[in-house]
């Protein structure tokens, strides 16, 4: 990819995050920050492409191994704490304890 | 083009939709869950088609597996552990937390490939390509330094293990985060110029400054910080695209940068401050005090339990209006104890929510949630606010500034301009409150002189049990 196209994929990008949630009721803003969050640590692939490409180099491949753990422990934390909140506003007053 | 070039350009495309998708979704209450998984779903979908590129292409070693296993087994783990036992009041340092580590490992990214540049690239040295692969590099260690520093500093403050420190609120920390901005632009422009060792010059002073531009933020912008912070990782996962090559990667960054300023931008219109002056002005409280400290209460009215008791019960119509207070009491649970006594009375319950009731907006919302208060009966603030006149009893637990008439009627007050809830429009107030401080403004607050305001001093769990067993001996939702 020439850095050119790359410049492209990043302004279409935060085009599409600025329109994305353009109205959000004020209930999802925790949410919505936590989910955005989640998605942040998509890092993890270029911890992946570290490792991958490290070839044996094993200080680079520790490197990108702790890199992976940051971020999956930011992505699957991410995502599990939001499904816990919204879990909450799917549950219906009847079924309580 | 190959097959496994193929796929991964297919599967890359879908991983874009899905999460734009999902991002979408998680705008609207009733697909935000199945957003949320879908959202989950493409980025694991993105994993499978990064590594089928690798088997597909170069292949992958047994010791890079290795080493795979090794970091995701341990980092899921945690942060799943972590997700399922922090309890639900904790969220806004949660969030902190997992933010920061988005930036650390960004940050580590680009730290391996500017100390060993990755094998397999371009054979043909451009320079052109070089510069950008150290700017992008630069980019990733400045930015993803000060989220994972200045994300740690924030959960710090928010758990209560760090206080403000006094010169932090002096104007010696311009100062001191001049120097650090400074010294990391000289770490940059020399990395640019091919000095490598200047990384870790550009890794101590971005940290740093991480840590000083957070260190004087009050508790109360906290979350501003936060919300800043995510949409800081956001860019940081987008630079880290740019130095590893990767459009979904920079695509997914954009959209979070994208996401988390607007966040910001609406957090900052619901307690009425600029970004600016969250982020330069220290705290509220160390200005305000100063300024306006004219505020002696003259006409306190205080009321026991058994009062508001009695006000209740012959109530038609009450308005709870929750704040960080009663999160802090944990006391949402009892305070649902108490709506339910009242609704079998059939006296209608409704729950008022500033937009910045709790610590981040919607905080409130997921709390009372998580006490089985159903969705209907949270009212937005311009929804509600018509309706205090019509109301008879307003219940304010734990809230403070965000019922503060001086907003509206006092040019003078920094509080002037911030939407607030109309409280003193009905006809009986009722705030319970630990004693007379003020809010995190520091700002006196004049409903409490008002005469049809009365104040039930004690801890807002206390006072909600304590109503629960005056409800029940005048005999309230015992049908």
């Amino acid at each position: 990819m020439s850095f050119i196209s790359l410049l492209w994929v990043l302004l279409l990008g935060s085009l599409l995050g600025l329109e994305l949630i353009g109205k959000v009721p004020p209930t999802l803003h925790t949410p919505l920050m936590s989910g955005a969050n989640a998605i942040s640590g998509i890092t993890m692939l270029a911890a992946l492409t570290l490792i991958v490409k490290a070839e044996g180099n094993v200080p680079l491949l520790i490197i990108g191994s702790v890199s992976l753990g940051f971020a999956l422990f930011n992505v699957v934390g991410g995502f599990f704490v939001t499904d816990r909140m919204l879990a909450m506003f799917s549950r219906k007053p009847s079924n309580k304890k | 083009m190959n097959l496994p070039v193929i796929i991964k350009f297919v599967i890359d495309l879908l991983a874009v939709l899905l999460l734009a998708l999902g991002i979408k979704g998680l705008s609207k209450v009733k697909s935000a869950r199945d957003a949320n998984r879908l959202a989950a779903f493409a980025m694991s979908l993105s994993v499978v088609g990064l590594l089928s590129y690798y088997l597909g292409t170069s292949g992958i070693a047994i010791q890079s597996w290795i080493w795979i296993i090794i970091g995701s087994i341990l980092g899921s783990l945690f942060g799943a552990i972590l997700a399922k036992k922090v309890p639900m009041t904790s969220m806004p340092e949660t969030v902190a937390l997992f933010n920061g580590c988005g930036g650390m490992s960004s940050l580590l990214v680009a730290l391996g490939v500017a100390i060993f540049p990755i094998s397999g690239g371009q054979e043909n040295f451009d320079f052109f390509k070089s510069l950008i692969n150290e700017v992008s590099i630069s980019v990733s260690i400045f930015v993803g330094a000060i989220t994972f520093t200045g994300s740690i500093v924030a959960m710090a403050k928010l758990q209560g293990w760090l206080s403000t420190p006094g010169w932090t609120q002096s104007k010696v920390r311009h100062f001191v985060n001049i120097v650090f901005a400074v010294a990391s632009l000289i770490a940059f422009f020399d990395l640019i110029n091919g000095n490598t060792s200047s990384i870790w010059l550009l890794v101590i002073v971005s940290s740093l400054l991480g840590i000083g531009v957070t260190l004087p933020i009050g508790g109360a912008d906290m979350p501003v910080v936060i919300s800043l912070l995510n949409s800081y990782s956001g860019i940081a996962a987008a630079s880290a695209g740019f130095v590893v090559d990767s459009q979904l990667l920079i695509v997914a960054g954009a959209m979070v940068g994208a996401a988390g300023l607007i966040l910001t931008q609406v957090m900052c219109k619901g307690m009425n401050r600029s970004l600016v002056s969250v982020l330069f002005g220290g705290s509220l409280s160390a200005e305000s005090t100063a300024s306006s400290g004219s505020g002696e209460y003259t006409n306190i009215t205080s009321c026991s339990v058994e009062e508001c008791a009695l006000t209740l019960e012959a109530a038609n119509k009450v308005i709870i209006v929750p704040g960080y207070g009663l999160a802090v009491a944990q006391a949402q649970h009892t305070l649902r104890e108490v709506t339910k006594k009242l609704e079998q009375n059939g006296i209608e319950v409704v729950y008022a929510i500033h937009p910045v009731a709790g610590r981040m907006p919607g905080h409130m919302n997921v709390l009372l949630a998580e006490a089985d208060v159903p969705y209907e009966q949270l009212k937005e603030m311009d929804v509600v606010n018509p309706d205090f006149p019509a109301t008879d009893v307003v219940l304010v637990l734990g809230a403070n500034d965000v019922v503060n008439p001086q907003a509206k009627n006092d040019s003078s007050s920094p509080l002037y301009g911030m939407p607030v809830l109309d409280v003193q429009e009905a006809r009986t107030v009722f705030v319970i409150k630990r004693g007379m401080s003020a809010g995190y403004s520091g700002i006196k607050n004049d409903l409490f002189d008002l005469p049809n305001t009365s104040m039930v001093f004690g801890d807002a769990k206390k006072v909600l049990n304590d109503l629960i067993g005056e409800l029940k001996d005048l005999g309230v939702g015992e049908k």
